[in-house]
């Protein structure tokens, strides 16, 4: 397994580099520059800006220096906001995201796994219409119609929330609700489509005849296989949800890192695109190595191959 | 046998809605406590005077310094600021300051006469690319020492006679001379502490953190968290601090207009800075209510690429700048009380009149289209209107063009770009008609027509007119105020006649102002000396 982990490892760095080198002259060929305005800035200002950035290089040089900075785990001055480095802007936003995130998962876990198992077990009873129904729900109604419907009742009508903002622990609720309430649709109907699948197989019978308790048999032994569907949606998935949310985040008004990685491509911040973009690029890498792991781990069909 | 889920759940929203049910809102709280919540329209991206461009972060930076001059709450006509008195020179080439002897920095250092001259100095440093450098062009040879022509900063017209004494010589003489000093680009900054915190002159000088901040303004910033809050404290060393009412600012950037209205809604903020435009109706049917609607000093306008066939007619633009009914478009389509705009240069700007010609005249626009050879619109290169996608500029431009067709048979296409796409096709002149629009900086005609004279960065029409080179020049050089502005009118009236650009209306702001906010008055700029708001408590 070790081995298995190693070899992937090395195999992040080629594509860490095609993913920074494709980014990079994307953003460049992009019309427009980090110093567009409204009011345009005199071209003199502007020379002296591009030349105090190093825009003024060779783009070949340009992109030399970029790597060399990228290597010593320097990601660049923000063009946008002048005063801080992108390493800055990281560190200050990805722990929000990471927050809403996790809570979000949480949220997205127990309600998809509870809602997921009962629909199975209750399999064309009244308990798996109404979580189907509600997993239907969760995965046609849009989050931007969501957020603001559960503001109007809980923050505006009822008064017991912040409509928006990243101030005080309760205002973790409202954001992590909607988010996780889309996340626990699909873990719900892929609960439920696993579980119905490992529960008509041959070792449950065999558990059944035993006289293994109900619980025992869903939990113990029909969990575990009913899990892989979810697992392998997991991964993608985890990483979106930990990195952040535009449409949560806006809706939200959280300084949070999702917002950031889009504006940046709005104000060609370069380097702040740069960066979130190796940033999510790491991570997806990461968590998709984490669940190939747990898949071999859940289903002995499979080897570290 | 597992238990569902759902009720549990609910047991457990219930619980904690038992634990904090309605509270006392940020609203109630801050009236309380004397702490202004102000929605921002964008987050600042930075709050150094002398780097800021945008309105969002002036709105912070008139509450955390303060110029020589301030600014009147009503209607912003300078009053004493750090200078406690001024005298100019009966030829306005002079303007002498006199600093107050009780002007500190937020750390309990005086504010100097050669704290102005360096700060001066470093906006127009030609390393820092201060984006309003071009303000302080008024001064003798500074424009020569920002571009680098003038390379010994004693030739620019700033001099510190002693301690408390400042003297500027300009170049030319500038009624509005005194309105160009509440801008930021004018306010102090502490050197000694620039200098500790990185090079003073270069981009990226991180001194506008809390820990490091020092200001000379009523507020002292406090807390700055970027996309979440910035917080100032009344300054206890500030000269007038026994005037100022407010015991805090705390200033919540709000990238989405929908969901500050819904902040505001749920008692989190005292004043928003917009309103959806779905909304104006409904807050307008309570008169009392929360909703502001004042002019705004900023006219959304057409520029026409004049380099273009069809384009580069002279009639062929004036019939399209005449054939657009701007009264159904500020009733039907804008809906935020927003005024047509006949001119460029909005109204209310003191003194001045501007000459209003653009009156939508259908025959006559036919008959101009015809005059110059395309009768009914035939023969004309089709037209593109581009705009980008955010906000109404495309029912704007949709109606623009179904009048068009209408009207003159003129077959226009709409192009959707993306902001900084359309800005750079903008600046190569890679278009036909464009949306755009200008804010004024300061109260004065200038700052609207100095948009199109030949050598301005911003003209972006390919439209150069000698004369109207001329008349701004004379005007600059012309003491006389009443004869002065009557050539800005003329100048005015030639744009308007040549119309490389088509006005469409000018603007309002439209925000919510929570009843509680008191001192808070319409003004142009839309800027507001916020040590004379104050909070009361709503009976």
């Amino acid at each position: 397994m070790l081995r298995f982990i190693a070899r992937r490892l090395l195999q992040v760095i080629p594509v860490l580099f095609v993913i920074i080198t494709a980014t990079f002259f994307m953003v460049r060929f992009v019309p427009g520059g980090p110093f567009t305005a409204e009011k345009a800035v005199p071209p003199e200002i502007l020379r002296n800006l591009e030349a105090h950035y190093g825009l003024d290089q060779p783009l070949w040089r340009q992109y030399l220096n970029y790597l060399g900075r990228v290597v010593r785990g320097d990601l660049g001055p923000s063009f946008k906001y002048s005063n801080r480095s992108v390493n800055e802007i990281i560190a200050d936003k990805l722990p929000v995201s990471l927050e809403l995130g996790a809570t979000a998962l949480a949220v997205a876990l127990v309600l998809g796994l509870g809602l997921g198992v009962l629909a199975a077990v209750r399999r064309n009873r009244w308990p798996d219409y109404l979580a189907s129904s509600v997993g239907m729900l969760g995965i046609c109604v849009p989050t931007f119609v969501m957020g603001p419907l559960l503001v109007l009742f809980f923050a505006i009508r009822l008064g017991w929330l912040n409509a928006s903002g990243w101030y005080t622990l309760p205002d973790r609720i409202l954001p992590a609700l909607t988010l996780g309430f889309v996340y626990a649709a699909y873990i719900m109907r892929l609960t439920r489509g696993g579980m119905l699948e490992v529960l008509n197989q041959d070792y449950i019978r065999t558990a059944r005849a035993k006289g293994a308790s109900e619980v025992r048999i869903v939990l113990r032994h029909a969990l575990r296989g009913g899990l892989l569907p979810v697992v392998a949606f997991l991964g993608p998935g985890i990483a979106g949800i930990l990195t952040g949310s535009f449409v949560i985040e806006t809706i939200f008004q959280i300084p949070g890192l999702g917002r950031e990685f889009v504006n940046s491509a709005f104000n060609r911040d370069y380097t702040l695109v740069l960066g979130t973009v190796i940033l999510y690029a790491g991570l997806i890498i990461g968590l998709n190595l984490v669940v190939d792991v747990v898949q071999v781990w859940l289903n002995p069909k499979l080897k570290f191959e | 046998m597992r238990r569902p889920f759902l009720p549990w759940l609910l047991c457990l929203l219930l619980g904690l809605a038992a634990g904090c049910l309605r509270r006392e809102s940020p609203v109630d709280q801050g009236v309380r406590e004397r702490i202004l919540h102000r929605g921002l329209a964008a987050d600042p991206a930075e709050i150094d005077p002398h780097v800021i461009s945008g309105l969002p972060e002036i709105n912070v930076a008139t509450a955390l310094f303060e110029g020589l001059v301030a600014e009147d709450p009503a209607d912003l006509h300078p009053v004493p600021g750090v200078a406690e008195r001024w005298d100019a020179s009966a030829d306005g080439l002079t303007y002498t300051f006199h600093l107050r002897a009780d002007a500190r920095w937020s750390n309990g250092e005086p504010v100097t006469a050669a704290d102005f001259v360096r700060s001066i100095r470093r906006v127009l440093s030609p390393t820092l690319g201060a984006d309003y450098a071009t303000m302080l062009y008024v001064l003798l040879n500074a424009e020569a020492y920002h571009k680098g022509i003038q390379a010994d900063f004693a030739h620019v017209g700033v001099q510190a006679l002693d301690p408390r004494t400042l003297r500027f010589t300009l170049e030319h003489p500038a009624p509005y001379f005194l309105s160009l000093l509440t801008h930021p680009a004018w306010f102090p900054v502490h050197l000694p502490t620039l200098e500790r915190a990185g090079p003073p002159e270069q981009r990226g000088n991180p001194w506008t953190r809390p820990a490091t901040f020092v200001g000379n303004g009523p507020f002292v910033l406090t807390d700055w968290r970027p996309g979440e809050l910035l917080a100032a404290v009344k300054s206890p060393t500030y000269w007038d601090a026994a005037a100022v009412r407010l015991a805090a600012i705390h200033f919540h950037p709000a990238a989405d207009v929908d969901s500050e209205e819904r902040a505001y809604r749920a008692g989190q903020l005292h004043l928003t800075e917009s309103l959806p435009v779905g909304k104006v109706d409904t807050y307008r049917r309570d008169a009392a209510g929360p909703l502001q609607i004042s002019p705004f000093l900023d006219t959304y306008f057409y520029r026409l690429n004049t380099t273009r066939p069809g384009l580069g007619n002279v009639q062929v633009r004036q019939a399209l700048a005449l054939a657009i009914d701007r009264a159904a478009l500020v009733e039907k389509v804008t809906r935020g009380g927003q005024q047509p705009a006949r001119s460029f240069t909005p109204p209310g700007l003191a003194g001045y009149a501007p000459p209003a010609s653009l009156d939508r005249d259908y025959t006559r626009a036919r008959a101009l289209l015809a005059a110059a050879g395309y009768p009914g619109g035939r023969g004309l290169p089709p037209l593109e209107i581009t705009i980008n996608s955010s906000g109404n500029h495309r029912v704007i431009a949709e109606a623009i063009q179904e009048m068009w067709r209408r009207e003159l048979g003129v077959d226009v296409r709409v192009n959707n770009m993306e902001q900084a796409s359309l800005l750079a096709s903008r600046r190569t002149l890679d278009y036909q008609i464009m949306r755009a629009d200008w804010a004024g900086d300061y109260l004065d005609p200038t700052t609207f027509l100095k948009v199109f004279t030949s050598d301005s960065s911003n003209n972006h029409t390919g439209w150069k007119n000698g004369e109207y080179d001329r008349l701004l020049y004379a005007a600059d050089r012309t003491a006389d105020p009443a004869a002065r502005l009557a050539l800005l009118q003329r100048a005015e009236a030639l744009l308007l006649h040549e119309v490389p650009i088509i006005p469409i209306y000018h603007f309002t702001t439209v925000r919510l102002v929570h009843p509680s906010v008191r001192g808070w008055h319409h003004t142009l700029l839309d800027r507001h000396p916020y040590k004379h708001v104050w909070l009361e408590p709503v009976p």
